[in-house]
């Protein structure tokens, strides 16, 4: 192999042509984004970043020397624009055709915006510098969706001393990932703080003035920030017979046609270590998985299947919430350290009978550490959680 | 080989300690990360290597010395 295309230059890409580097691969090795920027973190953009106290050179992910020092043919401010696959060949938004022994697909998701002209979104630095200067104290913010972004963006907001109201369509926020007990003590942090949280809301339309819901309210608002999940960036990839379904569909080993890989928020494969398919937007999985995926790539005889414990955090208010595993669609949530009410705590998640997931807020990280053990060791719940008979009467 | 590790970057994830237990650990506190082993011997450079790659908040470097 002695051409190797990574297209898509954040984290997951970035962690990819590293790899290959590392793991001896000396020839060339071509590195495609379509934003103008050298590889840089996202998180911070709505945390840190958002806050100003951090400006956008400490988002660099590796120094320009770093970079240097890998040698890539790197292709900045261009977009990969389709795939031949029986050619080997990529072709750029600039007419140049890449030619590759080996390709990784690692081009991320983007926002998922509303009907309307005017709202901010939150996935670039260009997004993030945007809405940094419009949010002044006194300014009106409207965020439609309560969900990690959104929650993060609100808090950030509130501490600027923006009139922020955040706008939740389910009934309770996150419901859907930490389960309803949790995500009610979350997002009481909104509310003891005096932001105006609204669940049950549909929006359909940011407007001039604001946003407008289903029942034809309008809410004003000086910036509307939407942050309703993402959709992942695979339009390029149709026609070219890569199988495409809420992202690349690849196998355990992050392969999705020979000497094809994907990783990152973009790939959906199949995890074995959960016994599903999957695709995770999280920013130590689009490492991990971009490491995975170049190592699969580079050795064809001693392939791994990429079977990780999935971890997230969230920094909200004064908060720091970190979960593992894979809890969307438990069955079960159990706190078995601290106290709900006090936003210090851990929680484990229940899916059939083992341990799926656990999610701590303010605790020490040795209590959640050891149930990302029992979650890599696909532990029984009924011999790992002593559920106690909830107290009745009084 | 030195490691060197820019504390107020770190997020507290602990990929680390999970990657090169030997070099890293974390507060009780607040989770922040700590060398245990400024100097990590050589046959911990590729855990620390490691490391570097799945740091969430880019704070862990190896540098020459």
């Amino acid at each position: 192999m002695r051409r190797i295309v990574v297209v898509g230059a954040s984290a997951a890409g970035l962690a990819a042509v590293e790899t290959l580097r590392r793991e001896g691969y000396d020839g060339t090795l071509t590195l495609v984004g379509d934003e103008p920027w050298t590889p840089y973190d996202r998180p911070p953009l709505s945390k840190q970043l958002l806050a100003a106290e951090w400006e956008p050179d400490r988002l660099a992910l590796r120094t320009p020397d770093d970079l240097a020092g890998l040698g890539l043919d790197l292709r900045l401010g261009v977009a990969a624009t389709g795939l031949e696959l029986a050619d080997r060949t990529v072709t750029l938004a600039d007419g140049s055709d890449v030619p590759y022994d080996g390709l990784i697909v690692a081009t991320g998701v983007r926002p998922r915006r509303l009907p309307g002209e005017g709202a901010h979104v939150l996935r670039t630095l260009d997004d993030a510098l945007m809405l940094r200067e419009r949010l002044t104290p006194g300014r009106r913010l409207v965020v439609v969706g309560a969900g990690f972004l959104g929650a993060e963006a609100a808090a950030v907001a509130w501490r600027l001393g923006a009139h922020v109201t955040l706008l939740e369509p389910a009934p309770v926020p996150l419901a859907h990932a930490v389960g309803t007990e949790v995500g009610q003590v979350l997002s009481r942090a909104h509310v003891d703080r005096g932001v105006d949280l609204r669940c049950g809301v549909t929006v359909i339309e940011v407007t001039e003035d604001g946003v407008r819901l289903a029942d034809g309210e309008v809410i004003d608002a000086d910036e509307v920030l939407v942050a309703v999940g993402s959709l992942p960036n695979t339009e390029w990839l149709d026609g070219s017979g890569l199988a495409v379904g809420d992202g690349v569909v690849c196998d355990e080993f992050c392969e999705a046609a020979r000497n094809v890989y994907a990783a990152g928020d973009v790939a959906r494969w199949y995890n074995p270590l959960f016994g599903t398919s999957m695709r995770i937007e999280h920013r130590t999985h689009a490492a991990e998985q971009g490491m995975a995926a170049a190592r699969n790539l580079l050795h064809p005889k001693a392939r791994k299947p990429f079977a990780p414990v999935p971890y997230f955090w969230s920094d909200q208010y004064d908060m720091k919430i970190q979960a593992y595993g894979f809890l969307r669609g438990h069955d079960e949530v159990a706190v078995v350290d601290g106290d709900l009410a006090e936003r210090r705590f851990v929680a484990v998640y229940r899916t059939g009978d083992r341990v799926s997931g656990a999610l701590a807020v303010g605790m020490p990280p040795k209590a959640i550490r050891l149930w990302r053990q029992a979650i890599a060791a696909g532990a029984a719940w009924s011999e790992s959680v002593r559920t106690e008979v909830p107290a009745t009467g009084a | 080989m030195r490691v060197e590790l820019d504390e107020p970057k770190c997020v507290a994830s602990g990929q680390c300690v999970m990657a090169a237990p030997e070099v890293f650990d974390q507060r009780d506190e607040d989770g922040i990360a700590f060398l245990l082993e400024e100097k990590p011997a050589a046959d911990s450079l590729d855990d620390v290597r490691e490391a570097v790659a799945i740091c969430p908040a880019a704070a862990i470097r190896l540098v020459e010395q």
